[in-house]
């Protein structure tokens, strides 16, 4: 572990291993459903062997996908809860559109843009799982009527879509800034990227002189 | 069937590109099943069965003449019988070839994700092509007949061809050619036009008030027609659709939100790229480490 002393930790082993699992069967149910979308992304399908293996293997990897991030929803709901602080941040997000600090109000564990990718997350998987569900010809093919069928497959397009935006702001959001993509690479951010961007959460390791979240065997807060 | 190198398409699935297409001066076909004329032998569906070499699993008698109970990847073409009882409290006996109606605008084609797995020919016959088929089971969901089933065994979805090889070698499709009746016609769509209007009259002159011709306008007509005594409710014929068409759902899948989807991905990669171009990172500044390392170390003096 290339982890500096002089810095927090901030997100577990378990965590990060469990959040690139969610990644990368993310980023591989993208692929692989884009490619049975739109023709002009049908060859992306060659990365998984081919048309019949991308149908075949794009249901199992989100079922991959429920399980990991069912993980992440049980390791982080609480703090993921939205309080007054959120609003308030969410009304200076013009300032924090141009990476001005002052004026913002100080922040926990998570932005309110965090907790939007979170819950929207926590509302589009499952969407994705019962649309898809419906949609598994080998499985559930004969299962429901037409009608449903129908029904499952545009909403299945439309959470899908939904999804990819909110990743790609996500994924934007971890480049843009800086020093946020060690924190799920390595685990730990160094002081000033916690005063910067969690003060709130920073002043509480501090008060409690903790070195960072620990995962959550015992059940503790 | 095999993809011929026909050059005559008139459409094919998921291409953006126009696919070959010089050569398309032929007649569009048709087949015509006249209902009033069948007597429901099932030689069509041994033909079927025998030309295309498909044999299904022997299965149960199900307590209908219905054999086998329901179209299947095997079953490209079924007899489907109906008792219904009319207004005058008579029992007529509706027997009803039932397969693919070889739309003008298919909808299978239409909801199809793998390019090529379904072509429609100059001649107006809709081909599946398994080798490209990636059984999503998609042309399903698209088809308003519900005729398209999908292979557990090859994850393959088969329906009638129209004897494609047949009729591109001059032939008639199979059913055509074993029916003894003279209930299933095949020619060019307009002189099969012109055959089902004589026969809707004859019906008509034997008192069948509502006969008339089944080539529904809502999927651009269809190259397998039907002719009806009941042509005002075709459904009474084991669920032949009244009004079919393709599914509002399926129209919005596969037309508006396709281009909608792409563009509005495409634009949140382009926000995040010029907002990082105008705005630039957000980067940690030494005063925040100072700040920060102050916060922790006067914790630690605290204690």
């Amino acid at each position: 572990m290339s982890r500096s002393p002089e810095n927090v930790v901030r997100y577990a082993t378990v965590t990060r291993v469990n959040h690139w699992i969610t990644a990368i069967c993310f980023v591989l149910l993208t692929l692989s459903g884009l490619a049975m979308f739109h023709p002009i992304f049908f060859f992306l399908s060659a990365l998984f062997g081919g048309g019949q293996w991308t149908r075949a293997v794009h249901p199992w990897i989100g079922i991959a996908l429920v399980a990991s991030y069912a993980g992440l929803v049980a390791q982080f709901w609480r703090e993921n809860m939205w309080n007054q602080d959120d609003t308030a941040w969410v009304r200076k997000f013009d300032l924090i559109l141009q990476n001005q600090e002052e004026g913002v109000p100080e922040v926990g564990q998570f932005n309110a843009g965090q907790k939007f990718v979170f819950w929207a997350m926590v509302l589009l998987i499952p969407a994705l799982l019962f649309t898809g569900l419906v949609i598994w010809e080998v499985y559930f093919g004969g299962l429901t009527p037409l009608l449903a069928q129908r029904i499952a497959v545009l909403l299945h397009s439309f959470a899908a879509i939904a999804a990819i935006a909110v990743w790609i702001t996500h994924v934007y959001a971890g480049i843009w800034v800086r020093g946020s993509l060690r924190a799920m690479t390595r685990g730990d951010v160094t002081p000033g990227w916690a005063w910067r961007h969690h003060r709130k959460w920073l002043r509480e390791l501090a008060r409690r002189k903790s070195s960072g979240p620990q995962p959550r065997a015992e059940g503790t807060p | 069937m095999s993809e011929l190198q026909s050059q005559d398409y008139i459409r094919r699935s998921a291409s953006t590109l126009t696919p070959p297409s010089a050569r398309r001066h032929e007649q569009e076909v048709a087949k015509l099943i006249d209902v009033s004329r069948c007597i429901g032998c099932k030689a069509c569906q041994s033909a079927c069965m025998e030309w295309n070499d498909l044999r299904g699993e022997v299965g149960h008698f199900e307590g209908s003449y219905d054999n086998p109970k329901d179209l299947d990847p095997n079953t490209w073409t079924l007899m489907r019988f109906t008792e219904w009882e009319n207004d005058k409290g008579d029992l007529e006996w509706l027997i009803r070839k039932d397969g693919c109606m070889h739309c003008e605008d298919p909808g299978c084609l239409k909801a199809c994700p793998a390019p090529g797995a379904i072509v429609q020919y100059a001649n107006g016959i809709v081909d599946f092509n398994s080798d490209a088929c990636i059984g999503c089971g998609y042309c399903v969901k698209g088809c308003p007949f519900d005729i398209p089933r999908v292979s557990p065994v090859d994850h393959k979805s088969y329906k009638c061809t129209l004897c494609s090889d047949r009729v591109s070698v001059g032939l008639e499709p199979a059913c055509v050619k074993a029916c003894p009746t003279g209930a299933i016609m095949f020619g060019s769509k307009s002189d099969m036009t012109a055959w089902a209007g004589e026969r809707v009259a004859e019906l008509k002159s034997r008192g069948f008030a509502d006969a008339g011709l089944y080539d529904p306008a809502g999927v651009g007509g269809t190259h397998v027609m039907y002719v009806l005594h009941h042509a005002d409710r075709p459904s009474i014929y084991a669920g032949l659709p009244d009004r079919p068409a393709i599914s509002p759902f399926v129209g919005l899948w596969k037309g508006a939100v396709k281009p909608l989807a792409v563009a509005g991905i495409a634009l949140a990669a382009i926000a995040g790229f010029f907002h990082s171009v105008v705005a630039g990172p957000n980067e940690v500044e030494p005063e925040d480490e100072a700040n920060g390392r102050r916060l922790l170390d006067q914790q630690d003096d605290a204690r």
